[in-house]
C-alpha cells in the first residue's frame, strides 16, 4: 500500500512556486474564509462575476484563485493548499468542475473547515463521454493532444442571454486537458473529516447525473440539485440560488458563525 | 497560603503541556479528533524554543533551519513556497504563530501557567497541578490524558571540565548575538550543528577561534547539485537503497564536495556515515581552509587557561560550550516514563509510556529531517489512540497487545555512536512508516 506519511514527491522535488492570482473580498464578522477554485479554462473571474460579492455580503471573507498556467494536478493541489494556509483562519474550499477534483485532493493535504464540490468532474471517463456527446468538435482535438474548446450549450442553460454567454466564453482559456483528469484514481480520504457538500444540476452537460450521485455518495450524502441550470452554476441565469443554498448549508454546518 | 483543596474534574478533556511546535500540533490534532483540550504554557506566547523572546529559547540571532523547508513544515499546513530553502528562526516563529491562529488554538492555551506535577489517579486519569508563573496558589484539575510536549532543547547539558577558567564560560543557550564574539579569542566546544554554526559565526567576528570536537564527523554540505542536501538524500531513501550503499555514496559525495578535512588538522571520522546525527554545514570547511578556525581536540581541564587532551595549552577569553540539551520532565515521577538512571525515558515509538496508556510525549525525537512532521504524525496517532480507547476499549487493548510486540529495531536507530545525545535518534522514513502502520491498525477499527 502507498504510504500517506512519506511524501517523497514534496521532499525531493517540491512544486516550483509561481505568482498566484487571488481575487479577494473582505467581510465583517468572524465567519471562516471561503476559497473558490475554478475548473478547466476558467479563472478567478468566473467567481468574481457574482458569487464572490454575494458570499462576502453574507459575511464570509471570499477569495478566488486562478489556476496556474500549465502545471500538473499536483501543482494545482499545491496552489490551493498554499492559498488556504495563507488565509488567517481555517478555510472553506469550494471547487467547481475540474476545480472540485483539485479541491478533493487538496482535502487530503489540508484540514479544510468544510468543502463544497460544485458540478464536480470527478470521474474522468463519464465526463469525457458527456463532453463527446455535447460538443464532439470541441472535444475530439483535445483527445489528440490539442486544445479543449468548451461550447455554450455545454456550460450554460438557454435561459442565459446570448451576449452574456458569449462574453463568458470569450474569457475562457482553451487548454490542453491533462491525461491525469481521466486517469487519476479516486482522491485519498480527507484529513480532519470536514463536512462536504456536493452541488450540481441534472441538466449539466459536462457532469452526468449518475456521476454526481456517485460523488455525493462517496462523501456520504446526496447531491443538492438545481434543475434547469448548466454546468457553470456560478455564471448561469439563476446563479444566486446555488450560492445561497451553499451558504445556508455552511451556516448550518459551522455553528456559532465560525 | 493554602492551596485549593478541591479537584476540578475536566472529564474527557486532555491536558497538553507546552505550546511550542509539538504542543501546538498536539492541541490541533486532539481538537480535530473531538477532544476538549487545556494546554499549559509557562511563557506568555506560543512558539516554545523558536520564540527568541522566551527565557529558555536556544535560538541566536543567526539561527536558520538545518533541514530544508519541505522536510520541516507540518504536512497539513505548508510554509509559504516563496520562503527560502532554509528559513530564518523568525520566519519559523511567525509560521508557528500563524498555525496557532489559523486553527484557533490560542483559545485553548493557558499562558503564564506552569505544570507543577502530573500524578496518575488510577483508571487512566491524571491529577495535574498548575500554578501561575507569577506565583500564587496552585490548582489541581483531573484529566483523561496527559500529552507532554515540553521540548528537549531548553535544559542545557554542561560539560564537567575540572579546574578554573579565568575568562568567561557560557553555554550555547546563552549565545544570542555575534556582538558577544567580536574581537575576542573564542573556544567553541562541541561538534554538533550548533557548535559548528557558532564556530562559523565566531570565524566571522572573533579575533581567534578554536573549535574543540571529541571526534571527527562527516560534515555534509547544505547543498548538493544545487538542491538542499536533505532533498537529495531523500531520493536515495525513496529508491530504498540499502544502508551500506547509502553510506558508500555518502562517503563519495563528501569526498567530492567537502573533501578531506584531516588536511586542516581535524581527526578522521571514527564511525560510518549516518551513525551520528547529521551535521550539515558548508561554511565550516571554508573557514578551516582560510585558517579562521583552528580545530583542537577535547578539553582536558581549565588551569586559568585551557589544557587540551593532547597536552597543548590555549588561551581563549571566551569559552562557549555547545554541548547540547537534556530532556527534562520535572513535573513527572521518573518511573512514569520509564526513565533510566540518566533520566532517559523508555517510550514506545518515543511517544507512548509503556505502563500508562494515557501518558504520551510529542516531539521527543531527533531525526535526519525536520521535527514538525514527525511531531504532527505522533499527535495524530496519540489522538486516534485516545479516541479508540473511549470508543472501542476491546479493540484498543488488541492494538496495544500488537504494538508491544513491535520490534524496537523497526523504528529506533540502533546503529549509532553510543553518546548521550543519540538515544532518541530516528531515521525519519523508518519512523514514519512505523507510525503509519500503527495508524492503520487503529483505522481498521472504525
Amino acid at each position: 500500500m502507498r504510504s500517506r506519511l512519506l511524501r517523497f514527491d514534496d521532499w525531493t522535488d517540491p512544486v516550483p512556486p509561481v505568482e498566484r492570482e487571488v481575487v479577494s473580498l473582505d467581510a465583517e464578522g468572524d465567519r471562516p474564509p471561503v476559497l473558490f477554485v475554478p475548473g478547466l479554462g476558467h479563472g478567478a473571474w468566473a467567481f468574481a462575476a457574482h458569487w464572490l460579492a454575494h458570499t462576502a455580503a453574507r459575511g464570509f471573507p471570499a477569495h478566488a484563485l486562478t489556476p496556474r498556467d500549465g502545471g500538473d494536478l499536483r501543482a494545482h493541489v499545491h496552489d490551493v493548499v498554499q492559498v488556504a494556509a495563507s488565509l488567517p483562519r481555517q478555510t472553506v474550499l469550494i471547487g467547481h468542475g475540474v476545480g472540485a477534483l483539485v479541491v478533493a485532493r487538496a482535502l487530503a493535504r489540508y484540514p479544510a473547515r468544510a468543502a463544497v464540490l460544485v458540478a464536480p468532474v470527478m470521474d474522468g471517463w463519464p465526463a469525457l463521454g458527456a463532453a463527446l456527446r455535447a460538443n464532439p468538435f470541441g472535444t475530439l482535438p483535445a483527445l489528440a493532444g490539442g486544445r479543449l474548446r468548451l461550447s455554450r450549450r455545454q456550460l450554460f442553460s438557454p435561459a442565459l442571454p446570448a451576449e452574456e454567454a458569449q462574453a463568458h466564453l470569450a474569457r475562457l482559456v482553451a487548454r490542453r486537458p491533462r491525461r491525469e483528469l481521466v486517469t487519476a484514481g479516486p482522491a485519498p480520504r480527507p484529513v480532519g473529516d470536514p463536512p462536504t457538500l456536493v452541488v450540481g444540476s441534472p441538466d449539466d452537460r459536462v457532469v452526468p447525473r449518475k456521476s454526481l450521485d456517485r460523488t455525493a455518495a462517496r462523501y456520504g450524502g446526496a447531491p443538492l440539485l438545481f434543475p434547469g441550470m448548466g454546468h457553470d452554476l456560478m455564471l448561469d441565469a439563476g446563479w444566486s440560488e446555488p450560492i445561497d443554498a451553499i451558504l445556508d448549508w455552511l451556516g448550518k454546518e459551522l455553528p456559532g458563525g465560525a | 497560603m493554602h492551596d485549593t483543596p478541591e479537584i476540578a474534574d475536566r472529564h474527557d478533556a486532555v491536558c497538553v503541556i507546552g505550546a511550542g511546535a509539538s504542543g501546538l500540533t498536539a492541541v490541533k490534532n486532539l481538537r480535530e479528533h473531538g477532544f476538549a483540550v487545556d494546554c499549559y504554557e509557562r511563557e506568555t506566547s506560543v512558539g516554545g524554543g523558536w520564540n527568541w523572546r522566551h527565557d529558555r529559547s536556544p535560538v541566536y540571532s543567526g539561527t536558520h533551519l538545518i533541514s530544508s523547508r519541505p522536510l520541516t513544515e507540518f504536512p497539513d499546513f505548508p510554509m509559504p513556497d516563496t520562503w527560502p530553502d532554509y528559513p530564518h528562526h523568525s520566519q519559523v516563529l511567525s509560521y508557528l504563530e500563524r498555525y496557532a491562529a489559523h486553527f484557533g488554538l490560542v483559545d485553548h492555551i493557558w499562558f503564564g501557567t506552569e505544570v507543577v506535577s502530573a500524578v496518575p489517579v488510577g483508571d487512566g486519569r491524571w491529577d495535574v497541578t498548575t500554578r501561575s508563573t507569577g506565583g500564587g496558589a496552585s490548582r489541581v484539575q483531573r484529566y483523561a490524558a496527559v500529552v507532554v510536549a515540553n521540548g528537549h532543547n531548553w535544559s542545557p547539558a554542561k560539560p564537567d571540565v575540572p579546574g578554573d577558567f579565568r575568562g568567561e564560560v557560557i553555554h550555547a543557550s546563552a549565545y544570542k548575538d555575534p556582538a558577544q564574539l567580536r574581537n575576542r579569542k573564542v573556544l567553541v566546544i562541541g561538534g554538533g550543528n550548533t557548535g559548528c554554526d557558532i564556530a562559523v559565526e565566531a570565524a566571522q567576528q572573533a579575533s581567534t577561534v578554536w573549535h574543540s570536537t571529541r571526534r571527527g564527523y562527516w560534515y555534509a554540505p547544505k547543498y548538493l547539485f544545487g538542491r538542499p542536501a536533505d532533498q537529495v538524500n531523500d531520493r536515495a531513501l525513496r529508491w530504498r537503497l540499502p544502508l551500506r550503499l547509502r553510506q558508500w555514496i555518502y562517503r563519495r559525495v563528501v569526498a567530492l564536495t567537502t573533501g578531506d578535512l584531516t588536511r586542516y588538522g581535524l581527526p578522521a571520522p571514527d564511525h560510518r556515515p549516518y551513525e551520528t546525527h547529521p551535521i550539515v554545514n558548508s561554511q565550516l570547511p571554508f573557514y578551516l581552509a582560510h585558517g579562521r578556525i583552528t580545530p583542537v581536540p577535547d578539553v582536558a581541564r581549565f588551569d586559568g587557561g585551557v589544557e587540551l587532551a593532547d597536552g597543548r595549552r590555549i588561551d581563549p577569553d571566551l569559552v562557549i560550550t555547545a554541548t547540547g540539551y537534556r530532556p527534562t520532565f520535572e513535573f513527572l515521577a521518573p518511573e512514569l516514563l520509564g526513565c533510566d538512571a540518566d533520566g532517559r525515558p523508555d517510550l514506545h515509538l518515543h511517544a507512548f509510556a509503556r505502563k500508562h496508556p494515557t501518558l504520551t510525549v510529542v516531539g521527543l525525537v531527533q531525526a535526519d529531517a525536520g521535527l514538525f512532521p514527525l511531531a504532527h504524525w505522533q499527535a495524530v496517532a496519540i489522538a486516534r489512540w485516545l479516541r479508540l480507547r473511549t470508543t472501542d476499549p476491546q479493540r484498543a487493548a488488541a492494538v496495544q497487545q500488537k504494538e508491544s510486540a513491535r520490534p524496537v529495531r523497526g523504528w529506533q536507530r540502533v546503529e549509532v555512536v553510543p553518546t548521550r545525545r543519540h538515544w532518541f535518534e530516528v531515521d525519519h522514513v523508518r519512523y514514519l512508516l512505523a507510525v503509519e502502520s500503527l495508524l492503520r491498525e487503529m483505522e481498521t477499527a472504525s
